[in-house]
């Protein structure tokens, strides 16, 4: 089979639907077998405003939002004008023809307009009627895509008959066979085939399947304060909580969410946390503190444009020094960035694993782009049972040698810790730099030898830690010209681009990071050297993985390719950054945003 | 100074739960009596030391898990009583401690201790009230009384002072105490009825501080207080008509008592199955399928 690959987009006003006509849109896809990737590019508001939601639909697996839109759904006048100029040539636009004062100009597409009030007269409820347009205009799109209309009415039976009612179902099966007939009577489809595939697909948000990959770690505490983009964990989290039975508390602010982690932690829950950049700063100190009473907690930064309260609703990488730096002084921690929405899923409980055995906290670097986006995957393909190793924990009272010391000095910086409630092992751990048995330091007057020696036992946990983490991976040919160098959410897009590149005749690797920190400096600059011309890939202003790979490594980049206008990357912003490179312009490009909402 | 848990043969004194650091507080000051008394107050609930847990911030008295054969946490400043509910309700069998001073609870910690009120979390919280922050040498805290001449306000404070028992009573803890150090016995009664109250119990204990504030130690105080004497503790709006009289001139004890509200703990389903932190890990592959099928 020809690979099928087509972009949906859908434009609108908040409250006009459009997140339900891409789930339902999206559904049938998966339904039929067929892989989808989601993006929304929306605003701050609820009522108001422009949403702009791109769905790629493929044959094959999609990890981005694909270079092109083949059709437009246009929910609304304003979405109409703005997005015109978006569709691919040949491409094709769906619109209501009674929202349009003036015709819309372009000879190089399919214009296909709608006339919904016809094809909704019959809809008393004037309300019903304005709400319907959306699964109006999904009707005609179905038939442009080559799908049937059967998958749509069952989906709007199972979704709509028990929440609103037969009325609403049946005016919405009404408008989308009229839309459907309409494109038939009037429109060309495009020449593509929903296939159905033997298998269907399931469909998740990225915030879901990390918090799915958090109750399969064996996560038993979620605390969270709301914040754009990461409120889609504790979401889910708090839809599952009872029949799943995770504790979810919704707290004052962010320092009483990593607190009361900190806290659940120490009484022996694998417990974890989600935030944004914002809230991730107010949770600093107390990341020092888990580090220093040494409990394992984890903390995940869905990352959205910066500084300050920046960019609520869109994608940056922008948050990796404050990350690196987050809280005063210096300890053990793990930074990952996953690479795609399923390796959310995997990287929670491979973390929990890390820092239950190294006692120290562990960061998860994950973003609006993978955070809010929704994905196809194999409904077989998670593994709900991982490994749970909690490492050295005493949860009883077992047969001891001399006295328990909760910080004893280790050769591995590892020291046995007990949970309270366990007979015999009776101890306080505090944020003030402490002696083995847990007594202050401070209280001693500060005595140099102790403190020297708990600062080295805790330290030493990095040798241990940076054994544990995969090297960077490096994937296309060894000798290649140019190396991508990227890290995190853009694992997909750039190796779309480095496709693009190969096929283009220009020999293109691609080396990748998911485990950030610490690094292994020999190991990683084993990998590095591979690279042909080097070119890193990142989504913030000022080269924070660059300038970070330099100082830990001392490997300086021959290019980069930076965006930081909140949209994430196409993969031909990618490929178009290479050539341009190439010619030796620039050692900094910059990719331009076409499509603005 | 390595600590060991001594094993407690029969009924457990307060001598059992002595720790093994001697307290570095000022000699004369007032959180002594606060340490004994909870000493006290702990073997009188006749469970052993590794049943309970002390949770303090920073501060002169925040030191106070170090002094006490209980676990402890000593957490950042301001940060004790979000710490206590993540260990309370991750195992809520433990008896949780919650002590520190006016700066670390009314000051940096304010919000979390509006928050811990109202949702009614089953800790006993013990503020020992200087009216200073003593550790960093005496300067104004939410409690410091207008006028008063400190490191930070050196022509006068001319902030008004909070008031946490009418706060408490406001912000919906169902357990509302003033104390004073130096009155032992009430203070240990009011510290086990507070460790029995199922919901947030909180008692604002007067703990003079010799250094900072040599003017008002333990004989300018004893003028000033009364027990609390005919006042029904189940009546919000007395409880609060009381609360709003203290200040320098104060009555002692139990101001209100609510046991109609259930605490957080005996409200949350999931811990139907025992203590969140003894409960199986992760979830079965037949819970996992019912996720996948919700996702088609």
């Amino acid at each position: 089979m020809a690979k099928y690959d087509f972009v949906v987009a859908i434009g609108g006003a908040p409250g006009q639907g459009i997140a339900t006509v891409g789930k339902n849109l999206s559904q049938i896809c998966a339904r039929h077998g067929l892989h989808v990737f989601a993006y929304s590019a929306y605003q701050s508001l609820i009522r108001g405003g422009h949403t702009f939601l791109t769905i790629r639909i493929s044959s094959e697996p999609v990890t981005n939002h694909g270079d092109k839109i083949d059709l437009i759904i246009a929910l609304d006048r304003n979405s109409l004008e703005k997005h015109l100029p978006h569709v691919r040539p040949g491409g094709a636009i769906i619109y209501n023809s009674d929202d349009v004062k003036k015709e819309p100009e372009r000879d190089d597409i399919q214009l296909c307009p709608i006339p919904y009030k016809e094809y909704s007269s019959e809809i008393e409820d004037r309300k019903l009627q304005r709400t319907c347009v959306n699964t109006c205009l999904l009707g005609a799109a179905l038939h442009l895509v080559g799908s049937d209309l059967d998958m749509l009415e069952e989906i709007l039976i199972s979704v709509l008959l028990k929440r609103k009612g037969q009325e609403t179902v049946d005016a919405n099966i009404t408008v989308a066979r009229a839309g459907y007939q309409h494109a038939i009577d009037n429109f060309t489809g495009f020449n593509v085939e929903l296939e159905k595939q033997e298998t269907p697909l399931a469909f998740g948000q990225g915030n879901a399947l990390m918090a799915m990959g958090a109750a399969a770690a064996g996560v038993k505490f979620y605390a969270a304060y709301p914040m754009s983009p990461s409120t889609g964990v504790l979401r889910w989290m708090a839809a599952n909580a009872r029949n799943l039975n995770i504790m979810v508390r919704q707290c004052e602010d962010e320092i009483s969410v990593i607190n009361m982690v900190i806290g659940a932690a120490h009484a022996g829950c694998r417990a974890m946390c989600a935030t944004s950049g914002g809230g991730f700063a107010l949770m600093s100190e107390a990341i020092g503190s888990a580090g220093m009473m040494e409990i394992p907690i984890v903390v995940v930064n869905v990352q959205r444009g910066g500084p300050s309260t920046g960019l609520p609703t869109k994608t940056e990488q922008g948050d990796l020094w404050q990350i690196l730096g987050a809280s005063q002084g210096d300890f053990p921690k793990i930074v990952v960035a996953p690479t795609s929405i399923i390796d959310g899923f995997n990287t929670i409980p491979e973390l929990f694993n890390l820092v239950d055995k190294f006692q120290c906290p562990g960061m998860v670097l994950s973003d609006l782009m993978l955070g809010e986006g929704y994905t196809t995957f194999e409904p077989d393909s998670l593994n709900w049972q991982p490994e749970i190793d909690r490492g050295e924990m005493i949860t009883e009272l077992a047969q001891m040698e001399g006295e328990y010391l909760r910080y004893q000095i280790t050769e591995s910086g590892v020291s046995p810790r007990a949970i309270p409630g366990v007979p015999g092992h009776v101890h306080v751990v505090a944020t003030d730099d402490h002696d083995e048995d847990g007594g202050l330091i401070s209280d001693e007057f500060t005595n140099p030898h102790k403190r020297r020696d708990i600062m080295e036992k805790r330290q030493r946990k990095m040798d241990g830690i940076v054994k544990h983490l995969p090297p960077p991976t490096l994937e296309g040919p060894e000798d290649a010209d140019i190396t991508l160098i990227g890290w995190g959410s853009t694992h997909g897009v750039i190796s779309e681009a480095v496709q693009m590149l190969n096929d283009d005749g220009i020999v293109t690797s691609h080396i990748h990071f998911k485990w950030l920190y610490p690094i292994d400096e020999d190991v990683v600059n084993e990998v590095l050297a591979n690279s042909g011309r080097s070119i890193i890939v990142e989504c913030n202003y000022t080269g924070q993985f660059a300038r970070f790979l330099r100082g830990e490594t001392g490997f300086k980049a021959d290019g980069h390719i930076r965006k930081y206008d909140g949209e994430p990357f196409m993969p031909h912003h990618i490929a178009d950054g290479v050539r341009e490179l190439l010619i030796g312009k620039t050692e900094l490009y910059v990719p331009y945003q076409e499509i603005v909402v | 100074m390595a600590k060991k848990e001594r094993p407690i043969k029969g009924a457990p004194t307060a001598r059992d739960f002595k720790g093994n650091v001697n307290p570095d507080w000022c000699p004369g000051c007032g959180d002594f009596g606060v340490l004994n008394a909870l000493q006290n107050a702990y073997a009188k609930t006749g469970r052993g030391s590794h049943d309970h847990l002390t949770v303090s911030g920073i501060g002169c008295s925040s030191n106070l898990p170090g002094f006490i054969n209980t676990y402890g946490m000593h957490t950042l400043h301001g940060r004790s009583l979000a710490v206590a509910t993540g260990a309370k309700l991750a195992n809520h069998e433990l008896n949780v401690v919650v002590t520190g001073g006016d700066g670390d609870g009314y000051g940096i910690g304010g919000n979390h201790f509006l928050h811990t009120m109202r949702k009614n979390i089953d800790l006993l919280y013990v503020v020992m009230n200087n009216e200073t922050y003593g550790l960093t040498v005496g300067q104004a805290s939410p409690t410091t009384q207008i006028d008063e001449k400190t490191d930070s306000t050196p022509f006068g404070n001319i902030e008004p002072p909070l008031n946490p028992v009418a706060l408490a009573i406001v912000a919906g803890a169902t357990y509302v105490a003033r104390a004073f150090s130096s009155e032992r016995d009430q203070l240990i009664e009011l510290m086990y009825n507070g460790m029995q109250h199922k919901g947030f119990a909180f008692i604002d204990v007067i703990s003079p501080c010799i250094t900072w504030k040599i003017d008002e130690i333990f004989d300018y105080w004893k003028e000033r207080v009364n027990f609390l004497e005919n006042h029904d503790t189940s009546d919000k709006a007395a409880a609060l008509e009381q609360a709003v009289k203290t200040g320098h001139d104060t009555q002692l004890g139990l101001f209100y008592h609510d046991t109609s509200r259930q605490s957080l703990d005996q409200m949350e389903p999931v811990l139907e199955a025992g203590p969140m932190a003894h409960q199986p890990l992760g979830i079965t592959p037949e819970q996992g399928a019912a996720i996948i099928e919700r996702m088609m």
